[in-house]
């Protein structure tokens, strides 16, 4: 069974140019304009979608993505509720690949068969789960993968050529790597270190790697695309829409536009690196 | 739930870190490695017997343990029942069981070649506990507590900040001690090489519930030969208080295979069990957060929710996953006591023993107030006086005169 995700992978491979992941977290500032935002980023530019699960406690997130996830729970988005949201989207786009990015115990609570089921009827095609590790590969991502979902796994600077076939085992879809040890939002990826780190993780897969965390803007999209099969930004979109909101933290008529401008110019940046031949 | 009874209660976590279904290592792949490492690091530790006896050597002459078990005539008498033992854990440098662990720790960090120390903290003692044997070992240390806690826990900001930590106030999400996990944390994942996390409770990824519990396990030990000394045989029960719950992992944990000893932890009831409270087992069911699986205070869609008790050690809305395990298996009964209960019994171990306990403590007070009556003359109860109530003065100072 070949996912969206794959298919997406596999055209831009053909295509010669990496993808420009794009994140937003479910329900920021309400449903509905988040709706509107996800529905925008293809034609903006996003080649592939991560939406966020908003959790209270979210350990691996900087204060902006912290922020949105609290906005949006104060809006009373749930898992079912983001799962709504991404079937509403499929209605109308049935190509581009969705990534539920998140924590697990919404997941756990919700039940995991029942979320699988629930996930992939609404159109989801794949998991990001941050507090996951392959130590506990039996609790989500082997029903995932069982599930037709792609389970896809974060590396990090401190998983080691040791770790990595662990890590790697039951990746599916693409590998994320972390590009900076820290929080999302707090730090610059380095490009020269990022070009060896896929390097090294591409020794051990044939999946596509994509990369995020500190990815800020059109340069450093364009600088990482050149060493890389995806650029992953989202600390920058949700200061976006953070910064179009109005002093009561709601929607205003500028929301959906702000975070679609930001996605064009940084899809530019992306699709102007040149990848090296294979 | 019905569980098949195990012929022990001590063996655990298993290799992977769980107790039954609780534990395990649910944690960012950044800080996977070094979770790995600490593992190692630790088994290493525990069977290097120079490790042992440098530990030792620090618990007698800095810690200045063994802590006595105390027995407590008059409010013995007062309640009519059990003989009541106090085991003097507030007597310890620092004011509480948390230098057992903390020592132990940073031994273990020193092992590792880490030079920069973090803590969460929410009353304080682990974050004070933390502050000083960085002091005494000469490392830097970084506390990171809630800024409500930073407001009612002032006299131990002073004192971590004397001791040369940096204090930081955690102002993200409910600003209380499972925000200050959160963003020690967040630092761990930003600074892995070069930064030992110092857990304070027996909760967090594996292998900390195990570590913390073996070095607060001291207490129980100590308890049993005292009691044997003192009255030639075991005591018939031990109470403790609990928020994430290693005073009472520490002293019931070389008890739990005695099967005649009653055993009760005693978590905290806030304002009421059907109100805002911290009392997870009761109130809370089984949920993932802070690397590992536990029994958590959530709504419907497995968001945390709010702890709320007057004692901010106690306020998380947590537990150990090995009191989960030892509440499904129902060799420990879970109890609680309210905001109230707790001051009352702080008023009165205060004037009846002239011992002032932590507010965190009182809870275990509280308990021991309603279950002395019930038992008989010859029934030997201890109970943990986990901490010291300086640090509380002035917040019960400020109810006691009628201030919100």
């Amino acid at each position: 069974m070949t996912t969206r995700i794959e298919t997406r992978f596999a055209e831009l491979k053909r295509q010669r140019r990496a993808a420009f992941v794009a994140y937003v977290m479910c329900g920021d500032p309400d449903i509905e304009t988040s709706l509107a935002i996800i529905k925008a980023l293809p034609s903006a530019g996003a080649d592939v979608i991560e939406v966020g699960l908003p959790f209270t406690d979210p350990m691996a997130d900087g204060p902006s993505i912290q922020a949105a996830g609290l906005r949006a729970l104060k809006a009373g988005t749930t898992l079912k509720k983001t799962l709504n949201v991404v079937r509403r989207f499929r209605e109308g786009d049935d190509v581009t690949p969705i990534v539920l990015m998140g924590y697990y115990n919404p997941i756990y609570i919700h039940g995991v068969d029942r979320f699988l089921i629930d996930a992939k009827a609404a159109g989801v095609d794949g998991l990001i789960l941050v507090d996951m590790p392959p130590e506990e590969d039996n609790e989500l991502c082997i029903p995932a993968l069982k599930a037709g979902l792609n389970f896809i796994r974060l590396a990090t600077p401190t998983t080691d050529d040791k770790r990595l076939p662990a890590v790697l085992a039951n990746t599916s879809g693409f590998v994320y790597y972390v590009s900076i040890t820290g929080i999302t939002g707090s730090a610059t990826a380095d490009s020269a270190k990022v070009s060896q780190a896929v390097s090294r993780i591409k020794r051990h897969t044939e999946l596509p790697v994509c990369v995020g965390f500190g990815i800020r803007n059109p340069e450093a999209a364009r600088a990482i695309a050149e060493h890389s099969d995806g650029v992953a930004v989202g600390t920058a979109l949700v200061d976006a829409i953070r910064d179009s909101l109005d002093a009561e933290s709601r929607a205003t008529p500028r929301t959906v536009s702000a975070v679609a401008d930001l996605v064009a110019t940084l899809a530019a940046g992306v699709r102007g690196a040149r990848q090296a031949a294979e | 739930m019905a569980l098949s009874k195990p012929n022990s209660f001590r063996t655990g976590p298993d290799d992977s870190g769980h107790f039954g279904m609780f534990g395990g290592r649910f944690v960012a792949e950044t800080l996977m490695p070094l979770i790995l490492d600490l593992e190692k690091a630790y088994a290493a530790a525990k069977v290097d017997p120079s490790f042992h006896h440098e530990m030792n050597a620090h618990l007698k002459d800095y810690v200045g343990r063994p802590s006595p078990l105390y027995y407590a005539e008059r409010l013995s008498q007062h309640l009519g029942g059990a003989k009541i033992y106090l085991k003097r854990e507030e007597l310890n440098h620092t004011g509480s069981h948390k230098v057992n662990n903390v020592l132990g720790q940073i031994m273990v960090a020193q092992r590792m070649g880490k030079k920069r120390i973090i803590a969460e903290t929410g009353a304080g003692q682990h974050g004070v506990a933390t502050a000083t044997l960085c002091a005494r070992f000469g490392l830097e240390c970084i506390v990171y507590m809630g800024a409500v806690d930073v407001a009612r826990q002032a006299p131990n900001v002073f004192r971590m900040e004397m001791l040369g930590a940096k204090v930081v106030a955690v102002q993200s999400g409910t600003r209380t001690l499972k925000d200050a996990m959160n963003e020690a944390l967040r630092d761990w994942v930003t600074n892995v090489d070069s930064t030992y996390y110092c857990i304070g409770t027996v909760a967090g990824p594996h292998p900390y519930p195990m570590m913390v519990r073996d070095f607060q396990s001291i207490i129980g030990r100590e308890t049993r030969e005292q009691m044997l000394s003192a009255e030639g045989r075991l005591p018939n029960s031990l109470i403790a208080c609990i928020g994430g719950g290693s005073n009472a992992l520490g002293l019931f944990h070389p008890f739990l295979d005695d099967a005649s000893i009653e055993i009760f932890g005693v978590e905290a009831a806030g304002h009421g069990l059907d109100k805002l409270h911290a009392a997870s087992l009761t109130g809370g069911r089984p949920g993932v957060l802070h690397g590992n699986r536990t029994y958590l205070l959530m709504n419907d869609d497995g968001q945390i929710q709010d702890a709320h008790s007057i004692s901010a050690g106690l306020d998380y809305p947590g537990i150990g996953p090995e009191h989960s395990w030892l509440h499904e298996t129902g060799r420990v009964t879970y109890l609680s006591a309210t905001d109230q209960e707790a001051l009352d019994a702080f008023q009165l171990l205060t004037r009846l023993e002239g011992i002032i306990p932590a507010l965190e403590s009182a809870h275990a007070i509280a308990k021991v107030v309603d279950l002395a009556p019930q038992r008989s003359s010859d029934h030997l109860m201890v109970v943990n006086l986990s901490g010291r109530g300086d640090k509380d003065i002035p917040q019960v100072a400020e109810i006691l005169k009628g201030k919100p």
